[in-house]
């Protein structure tokens, strides 16, 4: 067992274990610091950059940065929130979610921080980028118009072996997940409903299944992402 | 005092959020005293005859009528709101903005599954015709929006608490539930 240790997170008083990464420390406090291609299980990436922070004046993800004594952690500034929204923005605006025709739309954490921080429009130009939707998988569709590129799919979901069903594909703005066609012809129903859950958004869709959940019930719809934590 | 002056348009929209205007139920009733209707499929007037307060724009910008509609509302209305995700984000008509225009033509007119009437392959081109602008655009993108209300469509309450609290000057009360993109 850890030795315990005192840390602050926006002038309050917390413990946790010397360590463990903030992210997991601040919930444990009921503390939410919004993450996105952070997941439960998955080795930190902090590659989507929600969960910023600053620690001790300096910006850092939250869910790569280890907490130590003594740390005095600003998480809702109004700085932080702002650059929150700008990078949910940036991707609502980079990719094409639109949210009324997506099976996802409800249980979507990309739309949900959007909600989180009330973005009412973004305010950057759309891009409307020309992306693919792959298909051509018995189990799955692969929608590049929603991925966000977290990599949650390539780190989560493999076979016994250990090897990946999703990979990166070229670099910079081409950059795409893809799909392995030899791993995904033999893809179970089970694997297949994990890759849907994995993806924060509704670029993995399991195929021949529509919506399931009425408009009222789902995920997000009653309470705002975090409040869970906050409440605890 | 004279009653504020609500102008409402669909551009390249469904009129569900003219639908979900209708769904304040009753208290339409209540609307109609607090404000009067000008340029409005809601009382059919097709001109603008004096300068609005308030214009809601349901629905983007897909072709050129849109975009003289949206200037014109602009230019009339003090206050001008877009409703719903067509009008902020393009929504589904904008779903077409990865598909080149010619392509989007030729598959409506031309090699689509159920084209079965257009024996002269023709693709409308009368200059009477709006020309269809190379993607769709949100609102925003053409002229400055003052407020957005999200939503598929915005919930009618929504759209309630924003008038009643900009008619009346109040500060708006906007619970979890009433915003959504969907």
């Amino acid at each position: 067992m850890s030795e315990k240790i005192n840390f602050i997170i926006d002038g309050k008083e917390c413990q946790s274990e010397e360590g463990k990464y903030l992210v997991d420390a601040a919930k444990e406090n009921g503390i939410y610091i919004p993450t996105l291609c952070n997941y439960e299980g998955l080795k930190p990436k902090g590659s989507c950059r929600i969960c910023t922070v600053k620690i001790n004046g300096r910006f850092a993800t939250a869910c790569t940065s280890p907490v130590h004594d003594g740390m005095n952690i600003e998480n809702e500034t109004e700085e932080l929130k702002d650059m929150r929204k700008q990078i949910i923005e940036l991707l609502f605006v980079s990719g094409n979610h639109f949210c009324p025709a997506c099976e996802k739309s409800g249980n979507c954490e990309l739309q949900a921080l959007a909600y989180r921080f009330k973005m009412m429009a973004p305010r950057f130009p759309f891009a409307f980028p020309n992306k693919e939707i792959d298909a051509s998988h018995p189990k799955i569709i692969k929608d590049q118009n929603r991925c966000i590129l977290c990599k949650r799919c390539i780190r989560g979901i493999k076979d016994e072996e250990g090897k990946s069903y999703f990979a990166y594909q070229n670099r910079g703005k081409d950059s795409l997940v893809v799909v392995d066609r030899k791993l995904a012809a033999e893809m179970t129903a089970e694997k297949a409903q994990q890759a849907m859950d994995i993806c924060p958004v509704g670029s993995i869709i399991v195929r021949e299944k529509g919506w399931d959940t009425p408009i009222g019930d789902r995920k997000y719809d009653k309470a705002p992402i975090g409040s869970d934590i906050e409440n605890n | 005092m004279s009653k504020p002056v609500l102008a409402t348009t669909s551009l390249a929209g469904c009129f569900g959020c003219h639908m979900s205007l209708l769904d304040i139920d009753d208290r339409i009733l209540d609307l109609i005293e607090l404000v009067e209707f000008n340029k409005s499929p809601i009382d059919d007037i097709k001109t603008f005859t004096k300068q609005c307060d308030i214009g809601l724009i349901e629905g983007g910008c897909c072709n050129s009528e849109n975009v003289h509609v949206l200037k014109d509302f602009r230019k009339h209305c003090n206050i001008l709101i877009s409703l719903g995700e067509c009008a902020i984000m393009g929504g589904l008509p904008a779903m077409r903005n990865g598909i080149p225009i010619k392509e989007c033509l030729r598959e409506a007119y031309l090699t689509g599954p159920s084209v079965t009437a257009n024996t002269e392959h023709i693709i409308p081109n009368d200059p009477e015709l709006p020309m269809m602008l190379d993607k769709v655009y949100p609102c925003q993108e053409i002229v400055k929006i003052d407020y957005y209300l999200p939503g598929c469509p915005p919930r009618a309450d929504l759209i309630w608490e924003t008038l009643v609290a900009l008619i009346k000057g109040t500060e708006i009360n906007l619970p979890y539930e009433v915003i959504k993109f969907d």
